[in-house]
């Protein structure tokens, strides 16, 4: 049978080419270069804060004076921009766009179109989220949770005009918000369609490769999560700027409603996350142990059964909203189990690692660290879902440290294992070592140091979201204020460090050395695609013969057997 | 080999299908929920039943019988569009959407009784006397609301539809936007009896 192989024509303007193209790589590139710029929004955004907690009062350097009514909008702002604008065009739709179609073997997403419109629309959505800052009185600072009936009340809108009503705090954080939403879900739809519909001959499900897998089952958790959100938020929206009483208690309403929808979204969000970040990791450790991956289906089972979980265990986040004592011990124990998929992936991945003729290359490196700071953050976590803990920890820095422990990983960790792994294969350079190596360890480091110590100030009873301390006797004391001092300078060295990444970048698209097509000796099927790939990725199309993971296979002379090497494997 | 039966099978089912499919599921779990909330609030306030004696049953039901009118019309225009009859599906279509228009304008009727009766989204001359009796119209207007603008957009997508379709164009998006018109059917057979019947 003739493979068929692509028609379409490499658009030739600059406009066509690097703006408005509807090319895959391309759109999933400018999805991480716009996640790299409200990195640094969000980013900024912690070092002002963190700077204020550890010297209260002074004057920020570069910023000026932090007020209370600041502080509050910074944290809510930095928690909504690293969650939705950064981790998402990373992890789901920076990733999903880059390899999807690579990796099933295909030209394309199903809907070119449809995929250059949501990256519009996210951009929007960024533009949005930023211009409030600039709104008279200033962005959101009802947290990122939005509860109402802060966010419900016009007391978060600074701004009394009807018309300025809609341009003021909380109608923006929500459409900035709402058009994020859209682009994910129209970004989703394409994912789906194009892992169902476009794969390569003899891509069965169980050949393609564990991230995309994981990148389809995040989507399809996000898809069934946000409706109830979605639902959720127009009502606050109507609540906050025309003055319903969906959540005001004195109408009937009730707040602790929107909370239920907002975790029914809020939770699985994080497993969003985290699954396209699992997926890189479940690349990588392969490649470089040169073993297959420990037990390929179970995960994907595994993370399936996860998938389902996630939905069944948001109310965790409202153990003290007073919610009935039953429904608390069900989401405990729900919280529990959810642990289980998990901690199975990652035993899979240590099996991987077990006996691997193990290579210390950068993307490794990286994947290593990702695992031992996820088991501190997901150990903590499991103190945290047996409510009786929870209710003392609860809204404390252990909280902050807990799940600071898990997101930046997952988000960063994830993100740069996954640059330095794929940058070869998009750019047709080789990142440097050296720097890579330096720009690992000093993240690393200075992030424990933000973050370690946090746990202690979480213990004694510090509170998050509180701008300063000096009326709280039992925080205002040493080693407490010393811990506030570290954590902050701490987080200023992760912050400046990341410029070596960027200093990188630029050197090696510049002079790096050129990346042939498959350098790290893989099997999947973007390595065996031009670097970078051209305009409709494959000529002909691949046919595919082998799982993705047949590293060390005894009855090959290579260690690696590419997808779509035809030889025939022998099984004893 | 059952993998292999499976992924053909997937791919039998066209591209765009696919899509619109997922584009319903994602729709109707958004009003799902809104559902689902409006039915906890009113199982927690049994005297929102005074307020229900004031919607409209007579429009409600007009409406319902326009939607499902409109829903035998895009049958009969995708069944044309496959025996590529173009006038008879363009005739369809058109009659399809001039439903929707139907539909709206009772949807504006209603609602001007409504609002003529002091029945608005926030209620203010209610919320005096019966501030929960208040937040029933809330969610009168927010899901016939959101309901009215897919109609809305369900009609705007028919008709792009049809601007290529009547030329013999991308026939088979007939299907899709049928396909769409359906969802925003079920979603009003939902809604029906929730607000206009059960009183
Ligand atoms: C660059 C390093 C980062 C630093 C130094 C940092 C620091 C902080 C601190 C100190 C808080 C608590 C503030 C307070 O409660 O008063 C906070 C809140 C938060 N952070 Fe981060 N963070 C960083 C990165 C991230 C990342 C990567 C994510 C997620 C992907 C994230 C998500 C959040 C969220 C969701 C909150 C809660 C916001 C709220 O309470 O409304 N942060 N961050």
């Amino acid at each position: 049978m003739e493979t068929p192989h692509s028609t379409t024509h490499a658009p030739q303007g600059f406009w066509t080419k690097y703006l408005f193209s509807t090319d895959h790589k391309t759109i999933g590139i400018q999805y991480m270069i716009t996640g790299l710029f409200m990195a640094a929004v969000g980013g900024f955004l912690a070092y002002v804060f963190r700077y204020n907690l550890a010297f209260p009062g002074e004057s920020i350097p570069l910023f000026g004076q932090l007020d209370a009514m600041h502080y509050n909008a910074f944290v809510t702002n930095h928690g909504m921009i690293m969650v939705l604008f950064v981790g998402m065009p990373f992890l789901v739709s920076g990733l999903g766009n880059l390899l999807i179609p690579l990796m099933i073997g295909t030209d394309d997403m199903a809907f070119p179109t449809l995929n250059m419109m949501s990256f519009w629309i996210f951009l929007v959505s960024c533009l949005v989220m930023v211009a409030a800052f600039f709104v008279p009185g200033g962005a959101f600072g009802g947290g990122w949770t939005l509860y109402p009936p802060l966010s419900a009340s016009g007391y978060v809108n600074r701004n009394p005009a009807f018309w300025s009503t809609f341009f003021s705090a909380t109608p923006m954080f929500i459409l900035g918000v709402a058009l994020e939403f859209v682009s994910m879900l129209m970004g989703g739809i394409n994912f789906l369609v194009t892992t169902i519909n476009k794969r390569a001959e003899g891509m069965t499900p169980f050949k393609i490769p564990l991230i995309v897998w994981f990148l389809n089952i995040a989507t399809l958790d996000f898809m069934v999560s946000v409706g109830p959100l979605v639902a959720g938020a127009v009502m606050l929206l109507l609540d906050n700027v025309v003055g319903t009483g969906f959540y005001d208690p004195a109408r009937g309403g009730d707040p602790v409603l929107f909370q239920h929808l907002f975790w029914f979204f809020g939770h699985p969000e994080v497993y969003v996350l985290l699954l396209p970040a699992l997926g890189v990791m479940g690349e990588i450790i392969p490649v470089f142990s040169r073993k297959p991956l420990f037990a390929y289906r179970t995960i994907i089972y595994l993370s399936l059964i996860a998938a389902v979980l996630s939905v069944v265990v948001w109310a965790h986040h409202q153990f003290i909203a007073g919610i009935d004592p039953r429904m608390a011990t069900f989401f405990s124990i729900g919280t529990i189990i959810i642990s289980i998929p998990f901690a199975g992936v990652f035993l899979s991945f240590m099996a991987t690692l077990w006996g691997g003729s193990i290579r210390f290359t950068m993307p490794m490196i990286w994947a290593l660290g990702f695992i031992g700071l996820f088991l501190i953050g997901g150990l903590t976590g499991l103190y945290l879902g047996s409510s009786t803990f929870d209710i003392y920890a609860h809204d404390t820095y252990f909280v902050v440290a807990h799940f600071h422990y898990t997101m930046f990983p997952v988000v960063f960790f994830g993100f740069f294992s996954a640059v330095y792994f794929w940058f070869p294969k998009f750019t047709g350079k080789h990142l440097n070592h050296t720097l890579g190596m330096i720009h690992f360890w000093l993240t690393f480091i200075p992030f424990n140091v933000t973050f370690f110590v946090l746990f202690f100030n979480g213990l004694a009873g510090q509170h998050r979201r509180v701008n300063e301390y000096s009326s709280f006797s039992n925080i205002m004391k040493e080693p407490y204020i010393t811990f506030e001092k570290i954590s902050t300078i701490g987080a200023i060295v992760l912050m400046v460090s990341q410029f070596i990444f960027l200093y990188n970048l630029f050197i090696s698209l510049r002079k790096g050395r050129k990346a042939e097509k498959n350098p790290w000796d893989s099997n999947t099927l973007e390595w065996q695609a031009d670097s970078p790939p051209v305009h409709g990725n494959f000529n002909p199309y691949p046919v595919v013969y082998h799982g993705p993971y047949e590293y060390s296979h005894p009855s090959s002379e290579q260690d690696f057997v590419p997808q779509d090497n035809p030889i025939v494997l022998k099984t004893n | 080999m059952a993998e292999q039966t499976l992924s053909v099978s997937l791919k039998q089912v066209p591209q765009g299908r696919l899509g619109v499919w997922l584009l319903i599921v994602g729709e109707l779990i958004i009003f799902g929920s809104l559902v689902v909330c409006y039915l906890l609030y009113r199982l927690r306030f049994p005297s929102w039943v005074e307020q229900t004696q004031h919607t409209s049953t007579f429009y409600g039901g007009l409406n319902t019988f326009v939607l499902l009118t409109s829903s035998y019309t895009i049958v009969k225009a995708n069944d044309a569009a496959l025996k590529k009859d173009l006038a008879k599906m363009s005739r369809y279509m058109l009659t399809t959407i001039f439903c929707g228009l139907i539909f709206l304008a009772v949807k504006s009727t209603e609602y001007a009784h409504e609002i003529g009766a002091g029945f608005t989204l926030t209620s203010p001359g209610l919320q005096a006397t019966n501030p929960v009796g208040a937040t029933f119209w809330s969610f009168y207007y927010i899901m016939t609301g959101l309901h009215a603008t897919h109609v809305l957009a369900g009609m705007v997508t028919l008709f792009v539809v049809w601007l290529d379709a009547r030329k013999g164009r991308n026939i088979h998006r007939v299907e899709l936007g049928g396909l769409y018109w359906h969802m925003v059917d079920l979603i009003w057979i939902f809604l029906f009896p929730l607000l206009y019947i059960a009183k």
